[in-house]
């Protein structure tokens, strides 16, 4: 079967520095795929070059991007453009700023359906109770001041899947919610996907999200792709001595109080400082020569993919 | 809402008066202002003559001043409203597709603001209708397309910084076009501004079409306009003051409520400017 977005040997670079090498990256319908990793490990850049609005000084040096099985890389602007909306869309991180403060809630989800607003009327007022929103009949004509953060983000959802497309990305969609509101929008994005058969790419760098909702995992590390493989795996045996790391550093509630919370020492080294071999040397507890001279490559283990020499 | 102070009442009360008076002028009018009599010349404001009234007194060919005052306000004020929408909308869509577009596009088109901003706009009004000629439709067009810039200035900086905001990036991701994110998500974000740039040049435009008309440059006599009613006294202002009075008052009294609306919309629509 072929996935819905295949992400293949991805490279992008700003002003000749590169930021994501060599990404490769399947996720099938009905499923959710979690991206995780530090900031600026070039998650949310990734997610730009699927929807081909990679900011002007990002350039993409090599790779394809298929859409169930079309590569996005030969489609002309407008032929993309009347993709985005309809196959795939995105939702972001801040769900008030992405709604227009001027435009009721009912134009905007009916956005890419590109229909007069009362024709869409019917599907946008299904749409609305689909995402769970009590009384749509009243809510589609509000302006999105009038709703909580929750409900924004629930409007952004609506909007982003009212046209059935085959690939959401959601771009850390729920960071900016209180906790009871992330689970019910996590809970909501998971069950839509389901039901609909949309494949959701989930970028988020919280580690508690991810075991939530996705099925399976690729955890980044400096524009490359660590670890990969289903969420249980990843948790229950992490492989690569980052994931394992990252796993570590989550607070649990039968933490001893006030014992110290785990840290990864050092920081992600910035693109200028990139060497020939694992960019994870230099904070890796198991780093020997090999690891600084030679790039791991991704291979099978267990169920996973893990990029690291000593990985077993 | 926040309460309008009673100051403002009355400026905005003064403001309706000016335009209902001037929509309503063919019903106020006591006599029809084209209307010469040389038996009535000259005649100071109060004059009853042949069972008549002339409240404000009648010009050096004998015709009523009110009724010409009332018919100028029509003229000025439809100049300058039809000014003002033409500018808004050439000078919105430019900036708004400089400040979309950005790069070679926006240098052209705000290098062409610039250079049009270093020209006195009385003086390229004056220069483009001695070459086309006067009239009421020269005079529009002439006025519509030397206040432009303010507006694209306005639209540039403005859409430059709605552009670059989560929701149009979101319409983006949804596949909306330029065109359709331009109008309807960037133009009534940046309304706001713009609609005060249009207010102080709608008092602008008062002030220059009455300029061009004294110059005669502007509407043509017969037709009223306060412009070429003052122009047209000016020669008898030792004899009959009234000529040049009142029609200089009411532009006067109308330039100075739309400047202060102009100011109570900018304090009203923009928090930072009412917050100090």
């Amino acid at each position: 079967m072929t996935p819905v977005l295949a992400i293949e040997n991805l490279s992008l670079s700003i002003a000749g520095v590169p930021v994501v090498d060599g990404i490769n990256l399947g996720v099938d319908a009905g499923e959710v795929m979690a991206l995780v990793g530090e900031s600026g490990c070039g998650k949310s850049i990734t997610s730009a070059a699927v929807m081909r609005l990679l900011p002007g000084a990002v350039s993409q040096t090599a790779g394809d991007i298929r859409l169930a099985g079309e590569s996005l890389s030969r489609l002309s602007e407008r032929q993309m453009q009347a993709m985005r909306g309809r196959r795939l869309s995105m939702i972001f991180q801040e769900p008030q700023a992405a709604l227009d403060p001027l435009s009721t809630i009912g134009t905007q989800i009916a956005e890419s359906l590109r229909q007069s607003a009362r024709a869409a009327r019917p599907a946008v007022l299904h749409m609305l109770d689909e995402v769970g929103i009590a009384d749509p009949a009243r809510r589609i004509d509000q302006y999105p001041f009038e709703l909580s953060g929750g409900m924004c983000q629930r409007v952004v959802i609506a909007a982003a899947l009212i046209a059935r497309p085959e690939l959401l990305l959601a771009d850390e969609p729920t960071t900016a919610l209180d906790v009871t509101i992330q689970a019910q929008i996590l809970d909501l994005l998971r069950t839509l996907a389901r039901e609909r058969g949309t494949a959701v790419l989930l970028i988020t760098h919280d580690v508690g999200v991810v075991a939530d909702i996705a099925d399976r995992v690729a955890v980044m590390y400096a524009g490359r792709i660590a670890e990969a493989g289903p969420v249980h795996s990843i948790f229950a045996q992490p492989r690569h001595p980052y994931t394992q790391l990252l796993l570590a550093s989550v607070p649990r509630l039968s933490d001893v109080p006030k014992s110290p919370l785990a840290v990864i020492p050092g920081r992600v080294p910035t693109p200028l400082e990139f060497g020939p071999g694992c960019r994870f040397a230099s904070r890796c507890p198991r780093a020997d020569a090999q690891c600084v001279a030679q790039t791991p490559p991704l291979r099978p283990l267990g169920d996973s993919d893990v990029a690291c020499w000593h990985a077993a | 809402m926040r309460r309008i102070s009673p100051g403002m009442m009355v400026v905005l009360g003064l403001l309706a008066l000016f335009v209902a008076a001037a929509l309503a002028a063919p019903l106020l009018s006591p006599f029809d202002p084209l209307r010469q009599s040389l038996l009535l010349r000259l005649k100071p404001p109060g004059s009853l003559l042949g069972g008549r009234t002339f409240i404000l007194g009648t010009d050096d060919l004998g015709r009523d001043l009110l009724s010409r005052v009332l018919f100028g306000a029509r003229v000025s004020l439809l100049v300058s409203v039809v000014a003002v929408a033409l500018s808004f909308v050439v000078g919105t869509a430019l900036g708004m597709v400089a400040g979309w577009y950005r790069g070679a596009v926006a240098v052209v088109i705000m290098r062409l603001v610039d250079t049009m901003l270093s020209i006195p706009a009385i003086l390229l009004a004056v220069l483009t209708v001695a070459v086309l000629g006067p009239g009421f439709l020269n005079l529009v067009v002439v006025l519509g397309l030397t206040r432009w810039p303010r507006y694209a200035r306005v639209a540039y900086g403005q859409t430059l910084q709605v552009a670059v905001l989560p929701y149009i990036r979101a319409a983006e991701m949804a596949g909306a076009g330029s065109t359709r994110i331009l109008w309807r998500h960037i133009l009534p974000n940046i309304a706001g501004p713009l609609m005060v740039v249009a207010t102080s040049e709608f008092g602008l435009m008062i002030l220059f079409e009455a300029g061009l008309s004294f110059l005669g440059l502007g509407i043509q006599p017969p037709a009223p306009s306060w412009g070429s009613i003052m122009a047209a006294g000016r020669q008898y202002v030792e004899r009959a003051w009234w000529l040049t009075v009142f029609p200089g008052a009411c532009l006067f009294g109308v330039v100075l409520c739309v400047n202060v609306t102009g100011d109570w919309l900018r304090d009203r629509l923009d928090p930072r400017a009412a917050s100090r």
